[in-house]
């Protein structure tokens, strides 16, 4: 708690006063710095835009010529093709579809995770019960031991409980980790006690006071988790590339594996199509990440208190 | 720091309902099931079992194939972790003392977080193919033939820069917040007592990085054995033995290619056992950084 007092006080005023200490930089540092990002942003951004750009390229010119840097004049073409047509061996699945199936594992595993979790810290931290330690122990084994390791055994239960190919399978699994519940055990254990006593003084019962205050007091927070936990639901493979064996279930990254290996049976691999969906199953975590900046990484370095 | 609570003979458990029905349903069970196959040895045709104590985990220890996978885990885990952790901190510096630029230097440079590991996966065979890739034409300059999907370590070189590339924006961002939350008082006092820049940052502002750095660390070890996992199926094609892979890759392969559930299991377990070494020790460190400040 006192290392999030200390932060948020000196945040504001600091960028300010050291840019008055450092008046008179030497520019010689000054230019260094600034190589160095722009060799990094050169570094983290190049990769993307030749995907990008080869991507606008037809097939065949890709694979005389090699991946292109320039404007290849398909975009329409390919990014149409990519999202209208019918594809896979039973011809239903279209770009579209995927993405529509990305954004439910998305927005259902990051609401499904905040309902969840917050439940289940205000139990652990507002109180006081026999079994509170221990509820507290089971959660925190599942931090042991990633799906990526239990993969085997999680696939058999699902399938028995005949969970295959359904959203509910596909979702539900993943929310088992409790990365969010220790997020907000964090957060809560940082709010007031006054806050909690005055309530009660006014009468407010354990049900009211998690609506009224606690829930309006989260909302950074929950956005904050919302935003991390849509990408991280968005960008699963492993389990939707087991759990899904129907095409109609199919989401964009789980497309990602057909497309390789359509890639490689193919005499001339449809590179600029593979790209472009490589494009598109990217765009929408992307755009969240940048347009809520701000909350995102105010999020992702909370874990680290 | 006692905190004050309600007490309900019910409402706690109604609570923690949804979450501990979810955890015993996917993940307990499950995880009795990996430690329950490790100890026998199931047949997949005839689904009979028979218990043959630790040979699973004797058979995994002694397969060369397994020490091979153990060795390059390591040495991927080694320097993905690493290496984005130097490329990280050093733009996090550079981007933290620039004062123009600063929210488009760290927009850019953060937002590849957001890109799955498959579809970098993806993107990085194409850039490595051999007769498409650009950056197999620019290292042939240099006489390196780079041939991914057929040399082992070329392949092993083409996961880790893809794996690296991933995980850079990860660490910047933590850093860079690390920076920003130094005392503006410790940065002016330094300033005043040392013109050299290189010294201050050796001699002040890495040391107050240490927690960060190593709060990363245990981060990117993690990292670097699971999450990659989708990342490495796109660039190992079905030939095991010129594709390098984690430990991870291969309890999958081994369990559902393989149809070895005992094996599996056993290196699942194994698996386990190194994850909960890796937690008590990310547990311990965030316990000792309260003591810093």
């Amino acid at each position: 708690m006192a290392v999030t007092e200390i932060d948020s006080s000196t945040e504001s005023p600091s960028t300010t006063k050291v840019a008055s200490a450092d008046k008179r930089p030497r520019r010689k540092t000054r230019v260094f710095d600034h190589v160095v990002l722009l060799l990094g942003v050169l570094l983290m951004m190049g990769p993307i835009i030749v995907a990008f750009t080869t991507s606008t390229f037809d097939h065949v010119t890709i694979h005389r010529q090699g991946m292109q840097f320039g404007w290849g004049g398909e975009f329409l073409e390919t990014y149409k093709n990519v999202l209208y047509q019918e594809g896979g061996f039973t011809g239903e699945v279209t770009g579209l579809l995927m993405t529509q199936n990305s954004l439910i594992l998305g927005l259902g595993f990051a609401i499904g995770k905040i309902v969840v979790s917050m439940l289940a810290a205000y139990a652990i931290v507002y109180f006081r019960f026999p079994l509170a330690t221990f509820s507290f122990w089971v959660i925190f084994t599942t931090l042991l031991l990633p799906l990526e390791v239990r993969i085997l055994p999680s696939y058999e239960v699902v399938q028995q409980l005949g969970m295959l190919n359904t959203y509910s399978g596909l979702i539900i699994p993943l929310i088992a980790s409790a990365t969010g519940t220790f997020f907000f055990r964090q957060f809560f254990k940082s709010v007031p006690n006054e806050l909690m006593e005055a309530a009660r003084i006014d009468g407010a019962g354990p049900v009211q006071f998690f609506w009224d205050i606690l829930v309006p007091l989260s909302k950074t927070m929950m956005a904050a988790i919302f935003i991390i936990m849509f990408v991280v639901g968005w960008n699963q493979y492993l389990w939707p590339t087991l759990m899904t064996t129907e095409e109609g279930y199919f989401t964009l990254v789980r497309g990602i594996r057909n497309i390789m290996q359509q890639m490689i049976g193919a005499d001339i691999p449809e590179y600029n199509e593979a790209l472009a969906m490589a494009i598109l199953a990217m765009l929408p975590p992307a755009l969240v990440i940048i347009i809520f900046q701000r909350m995102f990484i105010k999020g992702l370095v909370e874990q680290e208190k | 720091m006692e905190k004050a609570q309600f007490t309900s003979p019910w409402l706690p458990y109604l609570l923690l309902a949804p979450q501990m029905i979810i955890i015993a349903i996917f993940f307990l069970w499950p995880a009795a099931e990996a430690i329950r196959a490790s100890f026998f040895l199931e047949d997949p045709f005839f689904g009979t079992a028979t218990f043959v104590g630790l040979q699973n985990y004797s058979d995994a220890f002694a397969a060369s194939d397994y020490q091979r996978t153990a060795w390059f885990t390591f040495v991927f885990v080694v320097l993905v972790s690493l290496i984005s952790l130097g490329i990280g901190m050093m733009l996090a510096v550079s981007a933290d003392r620039v004062l123009r630029g600063k929210g488009s230097y760290k927009t850019l440079l953060m937002w590849v977080y957001a890109i799955a590991p498959p579809v970098a996966g993806l993107i990085g065979v194409m850039l490595f193919d051999q007769h498409i890739g650009p950056l197999v034409e620019f290292v042939a300059y240099f006489g390196w033939d780079l041939q991914v999907g057929v040399d082992y370590w070329d392949t092993g070189f083409a996961m880790i820069v893809v794996a690296t590339w991933k995980q850079v924006p990860y660490c910047f961002i933590f850093f860079l917040s690390g920076l920003q939350s130094i005392p503006t008082s410790v940065k002016e006092a330094s300033a005043i007592d040392c013109r050299s820049e290189t010294r201050r940052f050796w001699t002040i502002t890495f040391p107050l990085l240490a927690p960060t750095t190593f709060f990363l660390l245990i981060l990117n070890i993690t990292y670097a054995m699971f999450e990659t996992f989708g990342m490495i199926d796109q660039i190992v094609k079905d030939q095991p033995g010129n594709s390098p892979v984690t430990l991870v890759y291969k309890v999958f392969r081994d369990g559902f290619r393989g149809n070895d559930i005992g094996g599996s299991s056993a290196q699942s377990v194994i698996l386990m056992i190194l994850v909960l070494a890796l937690t008590v020790a990310q547990f311990r460190l965030i316990e000792r950084r309260i003591h810093y400040t």
